[in-house]
C-alpha cells in the first residue's frame, strides 16, 4: 500500500515562527525513519526558505506564510509560499552570495543551501504577487 | 538558551545557542556590535559546542564579523563544529578565511 501523509500550517510571518515551522516540518518527515543528517538539511532549508518570506517577500511586515508538506512514498515534498512583494528576476536571487539586504548581514547563501540540501528546488514567483518555493527531498532508507 | 559573549584581552568568544537562525543571528550580531564599540577586538571565536541547528543567517553574522574586523587573516575562528556546521562552512566558502576546529580550546593567544 502506498504510504501517503499531508499536513499544511498557516502562521504569522514574525521571526519566532521560523523554529516552528522547520521543527513542525522535520517531525512531520520522522514517519520516514531519515537520518538526524537528512533531519538537520530539511531544517536548514524550511528555516532558509521561511526567512526569505519574512525578510524579502514581506519585508518585515507581518501577514501569512504557508507550508504544506506531503509524503509519498519516501519521498516528501514541501512547499512555501507568501504572498509579498514577489523576486523579479529570480535566477539572480538564487545565485550564490547575491543580496538585496547586505547592509543587515544577509549572507546570499539561502537558496543555495535549499539547492545542497534538498533533491530538486524550483520557485515560481509574481511581482506584486508572491513567491512559492518548492522543495523535494528523497529519504534514502 | 541565550548566547554568551568573553572577551579575553583582544578576543571576543561568542558561546552560540543550540540554534543560530536569523532573530539569534540578529541578536548577537547587535551585542557583538556593542562589545566591538566599547572594547579594541582583534580577533572572534565562534564556539559551537551548544549548537545543533545553523543556517544562512549564520554565515551572514560570521561574514559580517569578518567585515568588521577588517578582514584580516585569522581574526575569525571557529570551535567545537559539527559536521553540520562544518558543512555550512566550507558550502558557503566562509572557511577560506577561518580556522576551523572540530573540538580544540584556542582562546587567546
Amino acid at each position: 500500500m502506498e504510504n501517503t501523509n499531508e499536513m499544511t500550517i498557516i502562521f504569522d510571518s514574525r521571526p519566532v515562527n521560523e523554529g516552528l515551522a522547520r521543527i513542525a516540518v522535520a517531525s512531520f518527515c520522522t514517519q520516514l525513519n531519515p537520518t538526524l543528517e537528512e533531519v538537520a538539511d530539511l531544517k536548514t532549508a524550511v528555516s532558509e526558505a521561511v526567512t526569505n518570506c519574512i525578510i524579502h517577500g514581506y519585508e518585515g511586515k507581518v501577514h501569512k506564510i504557508k507550508v504544506e508538506c506531503r509524503l509519498n512514498g519516501q519521498e516528501l515534498t514541501v512547499d512555501i509560499t507568501d504572498e509579498g512583494i514577489g523576486i523579479p528576476d529570480v535566477e539572480k536571487a538564487m545565485e550564490p552570495l547575491f543580496t538585496t539586504k547586505p547592509e543587515t548581514d544577509r549572507s546570499g547563501m539561502g537558496f543555495t543551501f535549499m539547492e545542497a540540501f534538498m533533491d530538486e528546488v524550483s520557485v515560481e514567483s509574481k511581482v506584486g504577487c508572491g513567491t512559492t518555493v518548492h522543495m523535494k527531498k528523497i529519504i534514502r532508507r | 538558551m541565550e548566547p554568551i559573549f568573553e572577551t579575553e584581552g583582544t578576543c571576543l568568544r561568542i558561546l552560540l545557542p543550540g540554534e543560530v537562525d536569523h532573530p539569534v543571528s540578529d541578536k548577537i550580531r547587535r551585542e557583538s556590535d556593542r562589545i566591538m564599540g566599547k572594547l579594541y577586538i582583534k580577533t572572534i571565536v565562534f564556539d559551537f559546542s551548544r549548537t545543533t541547528f545553523m543556517d544562512s543567517s549564520g554565515i551572514g553574522l560570521i561574514m559580517g564579523r569578518y567585515r568588521a574586523l577588517g578582514m584580516r587573516g585569522d581574526c575569525i575562528r571557529a570551535i567545537h563544529v559539527s559536521s553540520h556546521i562544518d558543512k555550512l562552512l566550507h558550502l558557503s566558502g566562509v572557511h577560506k578565511f577561518m580556522e576551523i576546529r572540530t573540538d580544540a580550546e584556542i582562546i587567546g593567544e
